[in-house]
């Protein structure tokens, strides 16, 4: 996705921004939670002030999100429109106002995954783009890469069933839900691939053991923080 | 929507039409299919989607008298033997509810609550309105999204980007705005409530301290915004400071020519 639309509501939002945004993206069982969550561990021990946000967590939006999501009625623009709710509520609640407070935002997710998901759906991509292009854009965007099965795999031990707009069934892209899952999961890894360049994604090894990551992860991020040149 | 159920719909249709219609009725005003038509981009996944119907709009103020213009304009069509939709903002079962909770508590900021309304908007422009068309109705909505996006406006949030989002929306046939002079709507407002809304009077945009004086003036600015609208979405005006007779009859006068005209086109 271009990151032009990003620049031009910054340019709208005249206000100082003085925090950091640190963004993780990638497939469900790509690590990504295991990682942001070490490294908000790392920030905090330094005592900076730090805040995690995940996708999809806003307890008001949540309530109606899944309601409709039991009624198996939403319409992929509806979907999308319901985590832009979503979305949009933590960032003018959260988001924005810590990091004009000075706050290093550790975001579980951000709009990326919103491009990705919805464009796999059917929605129009430069429609999607354009309804998110009031978010600010991240200081730096880590993308987990995974092979699918990998990922699969890591998800699937000890699930016995996933949920229907999980698997992607809304998409009827295979009558089994594991079959599905896994379309639907290589279809999100082709969105997520098309914006490695175009959105300056860090592309870190998911694959990789844990620990590597995570000092990939904070060697990128030492050069963010204050006292660091 | 598929086979079976569009032929049980339009089933329906044809029998509720058998048992309206009468001698002097309209000709029916969906004879042709078309596509849908967008104000910005497509739904994509609905590009071989047709529809029948015809879409009209009744915008206007909180007590401008859209609700009874729509309860008169429907009986009309269904005695002249068309079948009728009615439709409006935050009715939609998934989450109507959720917008009214969350106003309540007064907890969205702005583009949460313009995305809601989207979210809302969406359902039942896909779920109800575009089937109703399918299968040949008239579609009447209690207002469309030239509310949202002039809510949206003067709560600061950029035009380009609210003619984005509802870019999905499709193009009504017919658009009326009912344009009644804030001081008469203040009057209007105390008759039916004998109160002003919180979000109606723009109280969440600290414009003044008086309810009253918050009221004429946001009143005033949505004025401007639809005003600002008209040309572009081909929104007519109707005096709505006249009687609830004399507005019925502009209205129906017009939308009578509209379907007659349709029908000999096709």
């Amino acid at each position: 996705m271009n990151s032009n639309s990003l620049s031009s509501s910054q340019r709208s939002e005249k206000l100082q921004v003085k925090g950091k945004l640190i963004v993780v993206e990638g497939i469900d069982g790509s690590g990504k939670s295991t990682q942001i969550r070490l490294l908000g561990k790392w920030l905090k021990s330094k005592l900076l002030p730090v805040f995690m946000t995940e996708w999809n967590s806003s307890e008001m939006v949540k309530e109606i999100t899944s309601k409709g999501k039991k009624k198996g009625r939403l319409t992929p623009t509806t979907f999308s429109l319901l985590h832009a709710t979503d979305f949009a509520d933590r960032y003018e609640r959260n988001i924005f106002p810590l990091m004009r407070a000075g706050y290093i935002v550790l975001a579980d997710r951000y709009i990326y995954t919103a491009y990705a998901r919805d464009i796999v759906r059917g929605c129009s991509p430069k429609w999607v783009c354009k309804v998110y292009d009031f978010a600010i854009k991240p200081d730096v965007v880590f993308y987990f890469r995974v092979p699918v099965d990998v990922a699969v795999e890591r998800i699937l031990v000890g699930r016995p069933k996933l949920k229907y707009y999980e698997a992607g069934m809304d998409l009827n892209l295979s009558n089994d839900q594991y079959d599905s899952y896994r379309i639907f999961q290589s279809r999100i890894i082709e969105q997520y691939e098309s914006m490695v360049k175009s959105d300056g994604f860090i592309v870190i090894d998911g694959a990789s053991g844990i620990e590597k990551q995570q000092q990939a992860v904070r060697n990128t991020i030492m050069k963010l923080l204050p006292g660091s040149s | 929507m598929t086979g079976l159920k569009q032929q049980k719909q339009e089933q329906k249709q044809q029998s509720s039409f058998k048992t309206t219609r009468q001698n002097d009725a309209l000709p029916i005003a969906s004879i042709g299919a078309r596509p849908l038509q967008y104000y910005g981009h497509s739904i994509p996944y609905l590009h071989e989607t047709q529809i029948k119907g015809r879409f009209i709009v009744i915008e206007g103020p909180d007590a401008s008298g859209r609700s009874t213009q729509i309860v008169m304009i429907t009986s009309k069509l269904e005695s002249d033997g068309h079948a009728v939709l009615n439709t409006g903002l935050r009715r939609s079962e998934l989450i109507g509810g959720g917008i009214l909770e969350a106003k309540r508590n007064f907890i969205l900021g702005k583009r949460t609550l313009s995305l809601f309304y989207a979210a809302d908007f969406a359902d039942q422009l896909e779920n109800k309105i575009i089937r109703a068309l399918q299968a040949g109705y008239i579609v009447l909505a209690d207002r469309y999204i030239y509310t949202l996006m002039a809510r949206d406006a003067v709560r600061g949030i950029r035009r380009i980007w609210s003619r984005n989002l509802f870019g999905f929306a499709i193009k009504p046939d017919l658009i009326f705005y009912l344009d009644v002079d804030p001081g008469e709507l203040v009057h209007r407002v105390f008759q039916k409530n004998s109160s002003l809304d919180y979000y109606e009077s723009g109280a969440d945009l600290g414009l003044s301290e008086d309810m009253l004086d918050s009221f004429l003036i946001y009143q005033r600015m949505i004025a401007k915004e639809f005003h600002r609208m008209q040309k572009h979405y081909n929104i007519v005006p109707i005096n709505g400071n006249r009687s609830i007779v004399e507005i019925n009859t502009d209205l129906q006068n017009r939308i009578d020519k509209f379907l007659i005209d349709v029908s000999i086109v096709k």
